[in-house]
Protein backbone atom coordinates (compact mmCIF):
# COMPACT_ATOMS: atom_id res chain seq x y z
CA UNK A 1 0.00 0.00 0.00
CA UNK A 2 2.66 2.43 1.12
CA UNK A 3 5.13 1.46 -1.58
CA UNK A 4 2.37 1.66 -4.16
CA UNK A 5 1.39 5.17 -3.10
CA UNK A 6 5.03 6.31 -3.02
CA UNK A 7 5.74 5.02 -6.52
CA UNK A 8 2.53 6.61 -7.80
CA UNK A 9 3.75 9.90 -6.33
CA UNK A 10 7.09 9.61 -8.09
CA UNK A 11 5.41 8.77 -11.40
CA UNK A 12 3.10 11.76 -10.93
CA UNK A 13 6.06 14.09 -10.35
CA UNK A 14 7.77 12.75 -13.46
CA UNK A 15 4.65 13.16 -15.60
CA UNK A 16 4.11 16.68 -14.25
CA UNK A 17 7.63 17.66 -15.27
CA UNK A 18 6.83 16.24 -18.69
CA UNK A 19 3.54 18.15 -18.93
CA UNK A 20 5.15 21.42 -17.85
CA UNK A 21 7.90 20.94 -20.40
CA UNK A 22 5.50 19.98 -23.20
CA UNK A 23 2.99 22.67 -22.25
CA UNK A 24 5.57 25.38 -22.59
CA UNK A 25 7.92 24.12 -25.26
CA UNK A 26 6.08 22.13 -27.85
CA UNK A 27 2.85 24.06 -28.21
CA UNK A 28 1.93 25.73 -31.52
CA UNK A 29 4.50 28.10 -32.91
CA UNK A 30 7.93 28.61 -31.56
CA UNK A 31 8.77 29.85 -28.09
CA UNK A 32 11.46 32.19 -29.42
CA UNK A 33 9.09 33.74 -31.96
CA UNK A 34 6.34 34.04 -29.37
CA UNK A 35 8.62 35.79 -26.91
CA UNK A 36 10.01 38.30 -29.37
CA UNK A 37 6.69 39.02 -31.07
CA UNK A 38 5.80 39.32 -34.74
CA UNK A 39 8.02 42.33 -35.39
CA UNK A 40 11.29 40.54 -34.58
CA UNK A 41 13.81 40.11 -37.38
CA UNK A 42 14.58 36.52 -38.45
CA UNK A 43 18.18 36.95 -37.23
CA UNK A 44 17.22 37.79 -33.62
CA UNK A 45 14.72 34.92 -33.58
CA UNK A 46 17.40 32.54 -34.83
CA UNK A 47 19.87 33.82 -32.21
CA UNK A 48 17.34 33.31 -29.41
CA UNK A 49 16.47 29.87 -30.73
CA UNK A 50 20.13 28.96 -30.53
CA UNK A 51 20.45 30.39 -27.01
CA UNK A 52 17.41 28.43 -25.83
CA UNK A 53 18.66 25.30 -27.54
CA UNK A 54 15.52 25.12 -29.68
CA UNK A 55 17.53 23.73 -32.59
CA UNK A 56 17.85 20.43 -30.73
CA UNK A 57 15.11 17.77 -30.83
CA UNK A 58 12.46 17.91 -28.09
CA UNK A 59 13.37 14.80 -26.11
CA UNK A 60 17.02 15.90 -25.82
CA UNK A 61 15.93 19.30 -24.51
CA UNK A 62 13.61 17.64 -22.00
CA UNK A 63 16.28 15.38 -20.55
CA UNK A 64 18.90 18.10 -20.36
CA UNK A 65 16.31 20.38 -18.66
CA UNK A 66 15.27 17.70 -16.17
CA UNK A 67 18.87 16.64 -15.56
CA UNK A 68 19.82 20.26 -14.89
CA UNK A 69 16.97 20.72 -12.40
CA UNK A 70 17.90 17.56 -10.51
CA UNK A 71 21.35 19.11 -10.06
CA UNK A 72 19.90 22.46 -9.02
CA UNK A 73 20.47 24.17 -12.37
CA UNK A 74 17.21 25.71 -13.56
CA UNK A 75 18.68 27.42 -16.62
CA UNK A 76 18.90 31.10 -17.47
CA UNK A 77 16.13 33.67 -17.42
CA UNK A 78 15.35 35.11 -20.85
CA UNK A 79 14.35 38.57 -19.66
CA UNK A 80 17.31 39.43 -17.44
CA UNK A 81 19.89 36.75 -18.31
CA UNK A 82 20.40 35.73 -14.68
CA UNK A 83 20.63 32.22 -13.28
CA UNK A 84 17.07 31.16 -12.40
CA UNK A 85 18.37 29.34 -9.32
CA UNK A 86 19.51 32.68 -7.86
CA UNK A 87 16.09 34.25 -8.53
CA UNK A 88 14.25 31.37 -6.91
CA UNK A 89 16.20 30.81 -3.69
CA UNK A 90 15.19 33.81 -1.56
CA UNK A 91 11.72 34.01 -3.07
CA UNK A 92 10.87 30.41 -2.28
CA UNK A 93 11.94 31.02 1.33
CA UNK A 94 9.65 34.09 1.44
CA UNK A 95 6.69 32.13 0.08
CA UNK A 96 7.27 29.34 2.59
CA UNK A 97 7.52 31.89 5.41
CA UNK A 98 4.15 33.36 4.47
CA UNK A 99 2.48 29.96 4.04
CA UNK A 100 3.86 28.62 7.32
CA UNK A 101 2.77 31.74 9.17
CA UNK A 102 -0.75 31.42 7.75
CA UNK A 103 -0.78 27.72 8.67
CA UNK A 104 0.28 28.39 12.26
CA UNK A 105 -2.60 30.85 12.64
CA UNK A 106 -5.25 28.92 10.74
CA UNK A 107 -4.82 25.28 11.84
CA UNK A 108 -5.73 25.71 15.55
CA UNK A 109 -8.63 28.07 14.72
CA UNK A 110 -10.04 25.73 12.08
CA UNK A 111 -9.77 22.63 14.26
CA UNK A 112 -11.44 24.29 17.24
CA UNK A 113 -14.27 25.75 15.16
CA UNK A 114 -14.74 22.49 13.26
CA UNK A 115 -14.97 20.35 16.39
CA UNK A 116 -17.37 22.84 17.99
CA UNK A 117 -19.57 22.86 14.88
CA UNK A 118 -19.64 19.05 14.90
CA UNK A 119 -20.49 18.96 18.61
CA UNK A 120 -23.30 21.48 18.39
CA UNK A 121 -24.49 20.49 14.94
CA UNK A 122 -27.82 21.86 13.73
CA UNK A 123 -27.63 24.57 16.39
CA UNK A 124 -27.77 28.26 15.53
CA UNK A 125 -23.98 28.40 15.87
CA UNK A 126 -23.57 25.56 13.38
CA UNK A 127 -25.91 27.13 10.82
CA UNK A 128 -24.26 30.52 11.17
CA UNK A 129 -20.84 28.96 10.69
CA UNK A 130 -22.16 27.03 7.69
CA UNK A 131 -23.36 30.18 5.91
CA UNK A 132 -20.22 32.15 6.79
CA UNK A 133 -17.83 29.44 5.62
CA UNK A 134 -19.84 28.80 2.46
CA UNK A 135 -19.57 32.51 1.66
CA UNK A 136 -15.90 32.68 2.42
CA UNK A 137 -15.15 29.62 0.25
CA UNK A 138 -16.88 31.28 -2.69
CA UNK A 139 -15.03 34.56 -2.23
CA UNK A 140 -11.94 35.31 -4.31
CA UNK A 141 -8.74 35.89 -2.29
CA UNK A 142 -8.29 39.40 -3.64
CA UNK A 143 -11.70 40.52 -2.35
CA UNK A 144 -10.74 39.55 1.21
CA UNK A 145 -7.31 41.09 0.70
CA UNK A 146 -8.57 44.49 -0.48
CA UNK A 147 -11.17 44.68 2.28
CA UNK A 148 -8.43 44.03 4.84
CA UNK A 149 -6.18 46.64 3.21
CA UNK A 150 -8.99 49.19 3.17
CA UNK A 151 -9.89 48.67 6.82
CA UNK A 152 -6.59 47.93 8.55
CA UNK A 153 -4.04 49.68 6.34
CA UNK A 154 -5.82 52.72 4.87
CA UNK A 155 -8.50 53.61 7.42
CA UNK A 156 -6.96 52.44 10.70
CA UNK A 157 -3.33 52.58 9.61
CA UNK A 158 -2.32 49.66 11.83
CA UNK A 159 -0.49 47.56 9.27
CA UNK A 160 1.36 48.29 6.01
CA UNK A 161 -0.66 47.70 2.83
CA UNK A 162 2.38 46.46 0.92
CA UNK A 163 4.40 43.59 2.31
CA UNK A 164 7.89 44.87 1.56
CA UNK A 165 10.54 42.50 2.82
CA UNK A 166 14.17 42.15 1.81
CA UNK A 167 16.71 39.46 2.77
CA UNK A 168 18.01 41.57 5.67
CA UNK A 169 14.60 42.39 7.20
CA UNK A 170 14.66 41.33 10.86
CA UNK A 171 12.35 38.49 11.92
CA UNK A 172 9.73 40.50 13.80
CA UNK A 173 9.57 43.24 11.16
CA UNK A 174 8.98 40.46 8.66
CA UNK A 175 6.09 39.09 10.70
CA UNK A 176 4.64 42.59 11.03
CA UNK A 177 4.83 43.10 7.24
CA UNK A 178 3.20 39.73 6.64
CA UNK A 179 0.25 40.14 9.00
CA UNK A 180 -2.30 41.23 6.39
CA UNK A 181 -1.27 38.69 3.71
CA UNK A 182 -1.22 35.91 6.31
CA UNK A 183 -4.64 36.95 7.62
CA UNK A 184 -6.05 36.89 4.09
CA UNK A 185 -4.76 33.37 3.55
CA UNK A 186 -6.05 32.33 6.97
CA UNK A 187 -9.56 33.60 6.27
CA UNK A 188 -9.66 31.78 2.95
CA UNK A 189 -8.29 28.49 4.21
CA UNK A 190 -9.99 28.27 7.63
CA UNK A 191 -13.42 27.86 6.03
CA UNK A 192 -12.27 24.88 3.98
CA UNK A 193 -10.40 23.27 6.81
CA UNK A 194 -13.17 23.61 9.39
CA UNK A 195 -15.86 22.27 7.04
CA UNK A 196 -13.69 19.23 6.38
CA UNK A 197 -12.96 18.79 10.11
CA UNK A 198 -16.66 19.01 10.87
CA UNK A 199 -17.52 16.44 8.20
CA UNK A 200 -14.77 14.08 9.40
CA UNK A 201 -15.98 14.18 13.00
CA UNK A 202 -19.67 13.92 12.12
CA UNK A 203 -19.15 10.87 9.93
CA UNK A 204 -17.31 9.34 12.87
CA UNK A 205 -20.05 10.22 15.36
CA UNK A 206 -22.49 8.20 13.27
CA UNK A 207 -20.58 4.95 13.90
CA UNK A 208 -22.05 2.26 16.23
CA UNK A 209 -19.34 2.34 18.92
CA UNK A 210 -19.99 6.04 19.54
CA UNK A 211 -23.70 5.34 19.83
CA UNK A 212 -22.83 2.57 22.30
CA UNK A 213 -20.79 5.01 24.38
CA UNK A 214 -23.64 7.51 24.33
CA UNK A 215 -26.11 4.82 25.40
CA UNK A 216 -23.84 3.89 28.29
CA UNK A 217 -24.35 7.46 29.49
CA UNK A 218 -20.83 8.81 29.11
CA UNK A 219 -20.70 12.64 29.09
CA UNK A 220 -20.55 14.28 25.68
CA UNK A 221 -17.06 15.76 25.96
CA UNK A 222 -15.68 12.42 27.08
CA UNK A 223 -17.17 10.69 24.04
CA UNK A 224 -15.43 13.20 21.80
CA UNK A 225 -12.06 13.21 23.55
CA UNK A 226 -11.73 9.53 24.51
CA UNK A 227 -13.68 7.74 21.79
CA UNK A 228 -14.00 9.90 18.71
CA UNK A 229 -10.75 11.86 18.59
CA UNK A 230 -8.28 8.92 18.44
CA UNK A 231 -10.02 7.72 15.28
CA UNK A 232 -10.47 11.22 13.93
CA UNK A 233 -6.78 12.09 13.88
CA UNK A 234 -6.18 10.46 10.51
CA UNK A 235 -8.85 12.43 8.63
CA UNK A 236 -7.92 15.61 10.50
CA UNK A 237 -4.22 15.31 9.65
CA UNK A 238 -5.33 14.70 6.09
CA UNK A 239 -7.41 17.87 6.14
CA UNK A 240 -4.50 19.93 7.48
CA UNK A 241 -1.98 18.73 4.92
CA UNK A 242 -4.39 19.13 2.00
CA UNK A 243 -5.01 22.68 3.09
CA UNK A 244 -1.30 23.38 3.38
CA UNK A 245 -1.10 22.33 -0.26
CA UNK A 246 -3.95 24.71 -0.99
CA UNK A 247 -2.12 27.50 0.88
CA UNK A 248 0.97 27.08 -1.29
CA UNK A 249 -1.12 27.73 -4.39
CA UNK A 250 -3.45 30.35 -2.89
CA UNK A 251 -0.35 32.33 -2.09
CA UNK A 252 0.02 33.34 -5.76
CA UNK A 253 -2.87 35.84 -5.76
CA UNK A 254 -2.11 37.11 -2.26
CA UNK A 255 1.52 37.81 -3.17
CA UNK A 256 0.41 39.81 -6.20
CA UNK A 257 -2.05 41.91 -4.16
CA UNK A 258 0.50 42.73 -1.44
CA UNK A 259 3.47 42.96 -3.85
CA UNK A 260 5.24 40.39 -1.68
CA UNK A 261 8.54 39.21 -3.20
CA UNK A 262 7.67 35.50 -3.32
CA UNK A 263 7.59 32.75 -5.89
CA UNK A 264 4.00 33.46 -6.94
CA UNK A 265 4.78 37.05 -7.82
CA UNK A 266 7.77 35.86 -9.87
CA UNK A 267 5.58 33.30 -11.66
CA UNK A 268 2.94 35.88 -12.62
CA UNK A 269 5.54 38.43 -13.73
CA UNK A 270 7.28 35.81 -15.85
CA UNK A 271 4.01 34.71 -17.45
CA UNK A 272 3.32 38.31 -18.44
CA UNK A 273 6.88 38.73 -19.79
CA UNK A 274 6.64 35.27 -21.42
CA UNK A 275 9.92 34.34 -19.77
CA UNK A 276 9.28 30.65 -20.35
CA UNK A 277 12.27 29.08 -18.52
CA UNK A 278 11.29 30.94 -15.32
CA UNK A 279 7.62 29.96 -15.78
CA UNK A 280 8.71 26.33 -16.10
CA UNK A 281 10.88 26.48 -12.99
CA UNK A 282 8.29 28.26 -10.82
CA UNK A 283 5.37 26.10 -11.87
CA UNK A 284 7.45 22.96 -11.39
CA UNK A 285 8.22 24.01 -7.81
CA UNK A 286 4.57 24.89 -7.12
CA UNK A 287 3.21 21.69 -8.65
CA UNK A 288 5.85 19.53 -6.97
CA UNK A 289 5.16 21.07 -3.53
CA UNK A 290 1.45 20.52 -4.06
CA UNK A 291 1.90 16.91 -5.15
CA UNK A 292 4.35 16.18 -2.33
CA UNK A 293 2.00 17.57 0.32
CA UNK A 294 -0.88 15.50 -1.05
CA UNK A 295 1.43 12.49 -1.07
CA UNK A 296 2.33 13.16 2.58
CA UNK A 297 -1.37 13.43 3.42
CA UNK A 298 -2.05 10.03 1.88
CA UNK A 299 0.98 8.42 3.51
CA UNK A 300 0.03 9.81 6.94
CA UNK A 301 -3.49 8.51 6.61
CA UNK A 302 -2.14 5.08 5.67
CA UNK A 303 0.30 5.14 8.60
CA UNK A 304 -2.32 6.18 11.14
CA UNK A 305 -4.80 3.56 9.97
CA UNK A 306 -3.83 -0.04 10.86
CA UNK A 307 -6.47 -1.38 8.46
CA UNK A 308 -4.72 0.29 5.53
CA UNK A 309 -1.23 -0.51 6.81
CA UNK A 310 -1.89 -4.25 6.96
CA UNK A 311 -4.24 -5.03 4.07
CA UNK A 312 -5.59 -8.56 3.88
CA UNK B 1 -46.60 28.06 -13.67
CA UNK B 2 -47.57 25.48 -11.06
CA UNK B 3 -44.30 23.74 -11.82
CA UNK B 4 -42.36 26.94 -11.13
CA UNK B 5 -44.23 27.59 -7.89
CA UNK B 6 -43.58 24.00 -6.82
CA UNK B 7 -39.85 24.59 -7.27
CA UNK B 8 -40.14 27.87 -5.36
CA UNK B 9 -41.89 26.15 -2.44
CA UNK B 10 -39.15 23.53 -2.34
CA UNK B 11 -36.42 26.16 -1.84
CA UNK B 12 -35.42 27.23 1.65
CA UNK B 13 -34.70 30.83 2.57
CA UNK B 14 -30.98 30.82 1.69
CA UNK B 15 -31.70 29.15 -1.66
CA UNK B 16 -34.30 31.85 -2.43
CA UNK B 17 -31.78 34.57 -1.65
CA UNK B 18 -29.30 32.78 -3.91
CA UNK B 19 -31.86 32.56 -6.71
CA UNK B 20 -32.56 36.28 -6.39
CA UNK B 21 -28.87 37.15 -6.66
CA UNK B 22 -28.34 34.90 -9.67
CA UNK B 23 -31.43 36.27 -11.48
CA UNK B 24 -30.32 39.84 -10.76
CA UNK B 25 -26.87 39.38 -12.31
CA UNK B 26 -28.27 37.36 -15.22
CA UNK B 27 -30.73 40.14 -16.04
CA UNK B 28 -27.92 42.69 -15.85
CA UNK B 29 -25.84 40.56 -18.20
CA UNK B 30 -28.57 39.89 -20.77
CA UNK B 31 -29.89 43.45 -20.95
CA UNK B 32 -26.52 45.16 -20.45
CA UNK B 33 -26.70 47.54 -23.46
CA UNK B 34 -30.13 48.83 -22.36
CA UNK B 35 -29.42 49.01 -18.63
CA UNK B 36 -25.99 50.62 -18.72
CA UNK B 37 -26.04 54.44 -18.85
CA UNK B 38 -22.82 54.57 -20.92
CA UNK B 39 -20.84 52.19 -23.13
CA UNK B 40 -18.12 50.02 -21.58
CA UNK B 41 -15.19 51.80 -23.24
CA UNK B 42 -16.43 55.41 -23.31
CA UNK B 43 -14.46 57.89 -21.18
CA UNK B 44 -17.09 60.08 -19.54
CA UNK B 45 -15.45 61.91 -16.67
CA UNK B 46 -12.40 62.45 -14.53
CA UNK B 47 -10.28 59.71 -12.97
CA UNK B 48 -11.90 58.04 -9.92
CA UNK B 49 -14.87 60.33 -9.51
CA UNK B 50 -16.52 59.66 -6.13
CA UNK B 51 -19.33 57.17 -5.61
CA UNK B 52 -22.96 58.35 -5.65
CA UNK B 53 -22.01 61.69 -7.21
CA UNK B 54 -22.64 62.56 -10.85
CA UNK B 55 -21.98 58.89 -11.68
CA UNK B 56 -23.74 56.34 -9.48
CA UNK B 57 -20.66 54.22 -8.74
CA UNK B 58 -18.13 56.87 -9.80
CA UNK B 59 -15.60 56.39 -12.57
CA UNK B 60 -12.64 54.03 -12.94
CA UNK B 61 -8.89 54.61 -13.27
CA UNK B 62 -9.16 56.25 -16.69
CA UNK B 63 -12.54 57.91 -16.25
CA UNK B 64 -15.00 55.31 -17.57
CA UNK B 65 -18.37 54.96 -15.83
CA UNK B 66 -17.95 52.20 -13.23
CA UNK B 67 -21.63 51.21 -13.08
CA UNK B 68 -21.74 50.66 -16.85
CA UNK B 69 -18.57 48.63 -16.72
CA UNK B 70 -19.92 46.52 -13.87
CA UNK B 71 -23.05 45.77 -15.90
CA UNK B 72 -21.09 44.93 -19.04
CA UNK B 73 -18.66 42.99 -16.85
CA UNK B 74 -21.55 40.80 -15.68
CA UNK B 75 -22.25 40.00 -19.32
CA UNK B 76 -18.62 39.34 -20.39
CA UNK B 77 -17.41 37.47 -17.31
CA UNK B 78 -20.50 35.29 -16.96
CA UNK B 79 -20.61 34.48 -20.67
CA UNK B 80 -16.95 33.46 -20.59
CA UNK B 81 -17.53 31.26 -17.54
CA UNK B 82 -20.67 29.63 -18.98
CA UNK B 83 -19.02 28.82 -22.31
CA UNK B 84 -15.90 27.44 -20.57
CA UNK B 85 -17.98 25.30 -18.22
CA UNK B 86 -20.01 24.03 -21.19
CA UNK B 87 -16.79 23.07 -22.99
CA UNK B 88 -15.51 21.25 -19.91
CA UNK B 89 -18.81 19.38 -19.46
CA UNK B 90 -19.01 18.35 -23.10
CA UNK B 91 -15.43 17.09 -23.18
CA UNK B 92 -15.51 15.58 -19.69
CA UNK B 93 -18.88 13.88 -20.06
CA UNK B 94 -18.15 12.39 -23.50
CA UNK B 95 -14.80 10.98 -22.33
CA UNK B 96 -16.27 9.82 -19.01
CA UNK B 97 -19.12 8.00 -20.79
CA UNK B 98 -16.68 6.45 -23.25
CA UNK B 99 -14.51 5.22 -20.37
CA UNK B 100 -17.51 3.74 -18.56
CA UNK B 101 -19.13 2.11 -21.60
CA UNK B 102 -16.01 0.71 -23.22
CA UNK B 103 -14.34 -0.15 -19.86
CA UNK B 104 -11.23 -2.36 -19.96
CA UNK B 105 -8.07 -0.86 -21.37
CA UNK B 106 -9.63 2.39 -22.63
CA UNK B 107 -10.99 3.09 -19.16
CA UNK B 108 -7.65 2.25 -17.53
CA UNK B 109 -5.65 4.55 -19.81
CA UNK B 110 -8.06 7.50 -19.61
CA UNK B 111 -8.43 7.22 -15.83
CA UNK B 112 -4.69 7.04 -15.18
CA UNK B 113 -4.05 10.10 -17.38
CA UNK B 114 -6.73 12.04 -15.53
CA UNK B 115 -5.41 10.89 -12.12
CA UNK B 116 -2.03 12.36 -12.87
CA UNK B 117 -3.17 15.56 -14.58
CA UNK B 118 -5.68 16.38 -11.86
CA UNK B 119 -2.87 16.59 -9.32
CA UNK B 120 -1.61 19.83 -10.88
CA UNK B 121 -3.31 22.81 -9.22
CA UNK B 122 -5.67 24.51 -11.69
CA UNK B 123 -4.29 28.04 -11.36
CA UNK B 124 -0.72 26.82 -11.96
CA UNK B 125 -1.81 24.63 -14.88
CA UNK B 126 -3.62 27.51 -16.57
CA UNK B 127 -0.69 29.87 -15.99
CA UNK B 128 1.68 27.37 -17.63
CA UNK B 129 -0.47 26.88 -20.70
CA UNK B 130 -1.58 30.49 -21.11
CA UNK B 131 2.02 31.71 -20.92
CA UNK B 132 2.78 29.51 -23.90
CA UNK B 133 -0.31 29.95 -26.08
CA UNK B 134 -1.29 33.53 -25.29
CA UNK B 135 -4.60 34.85 -24.00
CA UNK B 136 -6.94 35.20 -26.96
CA UNK B 137 -10.54 34.63 -25.81
CA UNK B 138 -10.88 31.35 -27.73
CA UNK B 139 -7.69 29.89 -26.24
CA UNK B 140 -8.77 31.03 -22.78
CA UNK B 141 -12.07 29.16 -23.13
CA UNK B 142 -10.36 26.08 -24.51
CA UNK B 143 -7.65 25.97 -21.83
CA UNK B 144 -10.07 26.43 -18.91
CA UNK B 145 -12.51 23.99 -20.51
CA UNK B 146 -9.86 21.29 -20.81
CA UNK B 147 -8.50 21.84 -17.29
CA UNK B 148 -11.96 21.51 -15.76
CA UNK B 149 -12.88 18.59 -18.02
CA UNK B 150 -10.71 16.42 -15.74
CA UNK B 151 -12.91 16.51 -12.60
CA UNK B 152 -16.02 16.32 -14.83
CA UNK B 153 -14.57 13.18 -16.42
CA UNK B 154 -14.32 11.53 -12.99
CA UNK B 155 -17.89 12.39 -12.03
CA UNK B 156 -19.34 11.47 -15.42
CA UNK B 157 -17.48 8.17 -15.35
CA UNK B 158 -18.69 7.34 -11.86
CA UNK B 159 -22.29 8.23 -12.74
CA UNK B 160 -22.17 6.30 -16.01
CA UNK B 161 -20.65 3.25 -14.31
CA UNK B 162 -23.77 2.97 -12.13
CA UNK B 163 -26.07 3.26 -15.13
CA UNK B 164 -24.01 1.00 -17.34
CA UNK B 165 -24.78 -2.11 -15.26
CA UNK B 166 -28.56 -1.62 -15.60
CA UNK B 167 -30.57 -4.23 -17.46
CA UNK B 168 -31.84 -1.84 -20.10
CA UNK B 169 -28.27 -0.95 -21.09
CA UNK B 170 -27.48 -4.64 -21.31
CA UNK B 171 -30.59 -5.12 -23.46
CA UNK B 172 -29.49 -2.33 -25.79
CA UNK B 173 -26.04 -3.90 -26.03
CA UNK B 174 -27.55 -7.29 -26.94
CA UNK B 175 -29.72 -5.56 -29.51
CA UNK B 176 -26.45 -4.60 -31.12
CA UNK B 177 -26.60 -0.84 -30.55
CA UNK B 178 -23.32 1.02 -31.08
CA UNK B 179 -21.28 2.98 -28.55
CA UNK B 180 -22.72 6.33 -29.62
CA UNK B 181 -26.32 5.12 -29.20
CA UNK B 182 -25.57 3.65 -25.77
CA UNK B 183 -24.05 6.92 -24.61
CA UNK B 184 -26.68 9.20 -26.07
CA UNK B 185 -29.94 7.25 -25.67
CA UNK B 186 -29.31 5.05 -22.65
CA UNK B 187 -26.78 6.72 -20.37
CA UNK B 188 -27.12 10.46 -21.00
CA UNK B 189 -30.83 10.84 -20.10
CA UNK B 190 -30.26 9.14 -16.73
CA UNK B 191 -27.00 10.93 -15.99
CA UNK B 192 -28.46 14.36 -16.70
CA UNK B 193 -29.79 15.18 -13.22
CA UNK B 194 -26.61 14.45 -11.21
CA UNK B 195 -24.53 16.18 -13.88
CA UNK B 196 -26.78 19.26 -13.79
CA UNK B 197 -26.18 19.68 -10.05
CA UNK B 198 -22.48 19.33 -10.72
CA UNK B 199 -22.68 22.03 -13.41
CA UNK B 200 -23.51 24.64 -10.78
CA UNK B 201 -20.59 23.64 -8.57
CA UNK B 202 -18.14 23.61 -11.47
CA UNK B 203 -19.45 26.92 -12.78
CA UNK B 204 -18.43 28.52 -9.47
CA UNK B 205 -14.92 27.08 -9.68
CA UNK B 206 -14.55 28.13 -13.32
CA UNK B 207 -15.90 31.58 -12.52
CA UNK B 208 -13.42 32.05 -9.66
CA UNK B 209 -10.54 30.77 -11.80
CA UNK B 210 -11.44 33.21 -14.58
CA UNK B 211 -11.68 36.02 -12.03
CA UNK B 212 -8.24 35.13 -10.67
CA UNK B 213 -6.72 34.88 -14.14
CA UNK B 214 -8.14 38.19 -15.28
CA UNK B 215 -7.04 39.73 -12.00
CA UNK B 216 -3.54 38.56 -12.92
CA UNK B 217 -3.89 40.21 -16.33
CA UNK B 218 -4.51 37.03 -18.32
CA UNK B 219 -8.25 37.23 -18.89
CA UNK B 220 -10.30 39.19 -21.40
CA UNK B 221 -8.24 41.91 -23.00
CA UNK B 222 -9.12 45.63 -22.57
CA UNK B 223 -11.22 47.62 -23.31
CA UNK B 224 -13.70 44.76 -22.67
CA UNK B 225 -15.06 45.09 -19.15
CA UNK B 226 -14.16 42.14 -16.95
CA UNK B 227 -14.65 42.07 -13.18
CA UNK B 228 -11.30 40.53 -12.29
CA UNK B 229 -9.34 42.90 -14.51
CA UNK B 230 -11.34 45.86 -13.13
CA UNK B 231 -10.21 45.00 -9.60
CA UNK B 232 -6.58 45.04 -10.72
CA UNK B 233 -7.01 48.19 -12.80
CA UNK B 234 -8.54 50.16 -9.95
CA UNK B 235 -6.28 48.62 -7.30
CA UNK B 236 -4.07 51.72 -6.91
CA UNK B 237 -7.11 53.68 -5.74
CA UNK B 238 -7.18 51.66 -2.52
CA UNK B 239 -4.25 53.70 -1.19
CA UNK B 240 -6.57 56.74 -1.03
CA UNK B 241 -9.33 54.69 0.56
CA UNK B 242 -11.44 54.57 -2.63
CA UNK B 243 -14.04 51.81 -2.82
CA UNK B 244 -13.66 51.45 -6.61
CA UNK B 245 -11.57 48.25 -6.64
CA UNK B 246 -13.85 46.68 -4.03
CA UNK B 247 -16.98 47.04 -6.20
CA UNK B 248 -16.13 44.51 -8.95
CA UNK B 249 -14.56 42.17 -6.37
CA UNK B 250 -17.80 42.35 -4.38
CA UNK B 251 -19.77 41.47 -7.54
CA UNK B 252 -17.61 38.37 -8.04
CA UNK B 253 -18.06 37.35 -4.41
CA UNK B 254 -21.80 38.06 -4.40
CA UNK B 255 -22.49 36.06 -7.56
CA UNK B 256 -20.52 33.00 -6.43
CA UNK B 257 -22.12 33.13 -2.98
CA UNK B 258 -25.53 33.36 -4.67
CA UNK B 259 -24.87 30.32 -6.84
CA UNK B 260 -23.53 28.36 -3.87
CA UNK B 261 -26.55 29.20 -1.73
CA UNK B 262 -28.84 28.18 -4.55
CA UNK B 263 -27.22 24.82 -5.23
CA UNK B 264 -26.11 23.95 -1.68
CA UNK B 265 -29.30 22.05 -0.83
CA UNK B 266 -29.57 20.50 -4.24
CA UNK B 267 -26.01 19.16 -4.17
CA UNK B 268 -26.64 17.90 -0.69
CA UNK B 269 -29.69 15.97 -1.83
CA UNK B 270 -28.08 14.69 -5.03
CA UNK B 271 -24.96 13.43 -3.25
CA UNK B 272 -27.10 11.49 -0.78
CA UNK B 273 -24.98 12.77 2.10
CA UNK B 274 -26.69 12.25 5.40
CA UNK B 275 -24.48 14.48 7.40
CA UNK B 276 -27.12 16.07 9.60
CA UNK B 277 -29.43 13.70 11.35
Amino acid sequence: MLAQRLSLGLVTLFVISLIIFLGVSLLPGDAAQAMLGQSATPETVAALRLQMGLDQPGYLRYFSWLGGILQGDFGISISNQRQIGELLGGRFANTLFLAVMAAIISVPIALTLGILAALYRNSVYDRLVNVITLSSISTPEFFVAYILILVFAVNLGWFPSLANVSPDTPFFARIYACILPATTLTLVVVAHMMRMTRAAIISLLASPYIEMAALKGIPKWQIIVRHALPNAWAPIINVIVINLAYLIVGVVIVEVVFVYPGLGQLLVDSVQRRDLPVVQACSLIFAATYVLLNLIADILSILTNPRLLHPK
Amino acid sequence: MTYLSAIWDDLNLSARIGLGIVLFFTTCGIFAPWLAPYSESQIVGDVWEPLFGEFFFGTDQIGRDLLSRLIFGARNTMALAIVSTAVSFTAGAVLGFIAATMSGRVDQVLSRIVDVCISIPTLIASLIVLSAVGTATQTLILVIGIIYALPVFRIARAVAMDIEVMDYVEAARLRGEGLWWLMRKEILPNALTPLAAEFGVRFCFVFLLIASLSFLGLGLQPPLADWGAMVRGNADGIAWGFLHPIMPAACIALLTIGINLLIDRWVHKASGLRDDQ
